[in-house]
């Protein structure tokens, strides 16, 4: 089964390597990441979507926490906006190009280039629809495809935010597990 | 103050109370070591760099401070590994100091270079590669909170030479910040009553500590949790000396080479308090077959810890000290229903080794040498056969008083462990056990034990051969024995003359006691050489089938 994890974390060099590393190391599979600087431009967050059974998201949790770079972790559950970007590079000529495009219309994807005999579809979306896109697009001759890793939002009001000490957010004493 | 960020890595270890230091010193450090030459740091200088991680874990453990080592870039660096994931494995707070290449060739695989952050990553609790002069006395203070708080663990600070030579203005920091980084030392008030409503509901309640239960000074709290809960304690190998083993509710060493009772008394149990142990899987052996009648607490102040290796019942995050004070205060008064009785039986049961007829029975050594210490002696192991032997046999009596390399089993840390005990605590006895194998793994730290005076008592329990996989080439590959026999040893004796050390070869039975008495009195260091019986084993052969070992399985 699949989880997906928000991480915030210190944005320090090195820190992406620490937490890809802990996974590696410890025999956990990360199905996707994706990386970037949050709107606090000393905290970055990363999304990891990682497969494996309660007891292994438990331990990765942990182990995450354990980082002394992580500031956050937090699980995103079915109640969330998640989205993959994919690019796709696909040979359209005068005679299927309208197949194509009637294809990507379908999916509400875009073309974002078009050469003589190439292109280039941008799609949005949930890993599942653009695995559906890309499975379209292989009766004809996709060239060359790059895909992101998940990113993931809670819909709502319910945010990850890191929250500092002096405000409360973290009471000594109070931590179960 | 305007100084070299040299001179600002031995002001902060100067304002971090840092009294000694084992090194070696090398070309990307020379400008910290002449930082060094002007202050009161003691610096021991070590014949390899493993050895002074692993003094500095010895002297840590005996002492609670952090150890302190240091070494120069590359291979000077790549040494101490060893000594840093040994550390990290058992959880012994260090600050590891290496050398780095200027910052400006870091990267471009220069003389001397190795990615030491990189290479440490997976056995350090944090570690460093600084790349501002002006975040020395930050790094400093942050590394030596780490390393102490929480779960304790080495952190690495690698400083390029340029870094050392380059000038800051040193002001250091009375606090450290670090958001990611807030262990709970106060365990949560409801689980703490959850616990104390199932150690009163119980009938066979048994305490196994952990390393965590010496690291936080729980000894006092312990016993009188036990005393009062009528519990018998087992200990995890890293948990020796944090009950007095001479108690009448000690079970002593449990696990796949613990002792009948120990494993017996966790087998029956009906509730299992952990208290800092992390159960790993030589305490546990089969964790299906562990401990399966009883309802388990585990208190740690490492979260991750908690249900990683054995399903808990009730889970409480927090310093074993802390958290237990706060559950005395509560109303632990437990009826005993026999179980007590029925675990003195299981404690009569003691297995010997085997019948010695080739050499000297090690047991019979251990339980002299236990009888005969006094109650604050310090003892040091080697890893192998007598490591277990003395985990089984010697009764220590005092915390921080039995220092063994536990999680990561490394040979050869016995001999600089014992150096950096000694240097830690020059009042008491240390004595060092240590096999023929293990002592010549870092045989060249005789010449650290002389050059600093340091009184260690080494007893090299020679049986010709690395005993422990012997033993498993005997009970497990029809006794084909292969590279286990240690041909070419030297003659002990005449070593420990060459170095300048007292030393002396027993070989027959009514001599221990008369040699054992002859090292305790010696003022100095000196080796004696006991020629073991290389048929002596941890487990019998005969016993194979014995419960013993089988733990959580009987009945």
């Amino acid at each position: 089964m699949k989880h997906v994890l928000a991480v915030l974390v210190e944005n320090h060099p090195g820190v992406l390597s620490k937490v890809s590393g802990l996974f590696s190391r410890r025999g956990f599979n990360i199905y996707s990441l994706a990386v970037c600087v949050t709107e606090d431009p000393s905290i970055s967050r990363i999304t990891i979507v990682v497969e494996g059974d309660e007891y292994t998201v438990e331990q990765v949790t942990k182990q995450l926490n354990k980082l002394i770079d992580v500031i956050k972790v937090s699980k995103i559950g079915h109640d969330s906006v998640t989205r993959e970007l994919a690019l796709i590079k696909v040979r359209a000529d005068s005679e299927n190009r309208h197949q194509i495009i009637q294809i990507i219309n379908i999916f509400r994807a875009q073309i974002v280039d078009v050469a003589r005999d190439y292109l280039i579809v941008e799609i949005t979306g949930d890993s599942e629809k653009i695995t559906a896109l890309v499975d379209m697009l292989k009766d004809y001759d996709i060239k060359e495809m790059v895909r992101t890793g998940a990113i993931a939002l809670d819909r709502g009001s319910k945010m990850i935010k890191y929250e500092d000490v002096d405000r409360g957010g973290y009471q000594n004493g109070c931590n179960v597990l | 103050m305007k100084m070299t960020g040299a001179e600002a890595v031995v002001k902060a270890l100067e304002l971090e109370k840092v009294e000694l230091i084992f090194g070696y010193p090398g070309g990307a450090v020379t400008h910290i070591y002449d930082a060094l030459y002007g202050s009161n740091i003691h610096h021991v200088l070590v014949r390899n760099e493993q050895a002074a991680a692993h003094a500095a874990n010895g002297y840590a453990r005996v002492t609670g401070k952090v150890g302190v080592c240091i070494s120069t870039s590359g291979p000077g660096a790549t040494n101490m590994i060893t000594g840093i994931a040994t550390a990290y494995m058992d959880s012994i707070p260090m600050v590891a100091i290496t050398g780095q290449v200027p910052l400006s060739m870091v990267g471009r695989d220069v003389f001397q270079e190795a990615d030491i952050t990189g290479a440490t990553e997976p056995f350090t609790k944090y570690s460093y590669l600084v790349k501002d002069v002006n975040d020395i006395p930050r790094i400093f203070k942050e590394a030596f909170y780490l390393a102490s708080t929480g779960r304790p663990g080495p952190v690495l600070i690698d400083i390029p030479k340029d870094i050392a030579m380059d000038t800051l203005n040193f002001e250091y920091p009375q606090q450290v910040k670090l958001r990611g980084y807030k262990p709970t030392y106060q365990g949560h008030p409801g689980q703490i009553k959850r616990m104390a409503k199932a150690i009163l509901g119980s009938s066979r309640p048994v305490i196994c500590i952990g390393g965590g239960a010496v690291s936080s000074n729980a000894t006092e709290e312990i016993v009188k949790l036990a005393e009062t809960i009528k519990a018998p304690v087992a200990s995890t190998l890293m948990g020796i000396g944090a009950f007095p083993g001479d108690h009448e509710l000690s079970l002593g060493f449990l696990g796949q080479h613990g002792v009948y009772a120990a494993n017996r008394a966790v087998a029956e149990a009906d509730l299992l308090i952990l208290l800092g142990a992390r159960m790993g899987d030589r305490a546990t052996g089969k964790t299906q077959e562990f401990a399966q009648r009883a309802k388990v607490i585990h208190v740690d102040i490492d979260p991750a810890e908690i249900g990683k290796n054995i399903e808990v019942d009730i889970p409480i995050v927090g310093d074993i000290k802390t958290t237990l004070k706060e559950m005395l205060k509560k109303n632990l008064n437990r009826q005993d229903d026999g179980w007590l009785s029925k675990v003195k039986e299981w404690k009569s049961k003691v297995q010997g080794v085997g019948h010695c007829t080739q050499g000297l029975n090690p047991m019979e050594i251990i339980k002299t040498l236990s009888d005969m210490v006094p109650e604050d002696t310090i003892l040091v192991t080697d890893v192998g056969q007598h490591q277990m032997w003395a985990a089984r046999y010697y009764k220590t009596r005092k915390p921080r008083s039995f220092i063994t390399s536990g999680g990561l089993g490394t040979m050869g840390y016995g001999l600089p462990a014992a150096l950096g005990a000694k240097l830690g605590c020059r009042h008491k006895e240390v004595i060092l056990i240590v096999g023929d194998g293990g002592l010549q793994m870092n045989l060249g730290e005789l010449a650290t034990i002389v050059q600093e005076k340091a009184e260690v008592k080494i007893m090299i329990f020679n049986n010709g051969y690395l005993g422990m996989v012997r033993e498993i080439q005997q009970q497990l590959h029809g006794e084909r024995y292969y590279q286990t026999a240690m041909k070419g040893n030297p003659d002990f004796v005449k070593l420990a003359h060459a170095y300048g050390i007292e030393a002396f070869r027993v070989e027959r039975e009514e001599e221990i006691l008369g040699n054992i008495r002859q090292l305790l009195e010696h003022k100095g260091p000196i080796i004696g050489e006991f020629v073991i019986d290389p048929n002596a084993n941890v487990i019998p052969v005969s016993r194979r089938e014995d419960d013993e070992t089988r733990i959580g399985s009987v009945g």
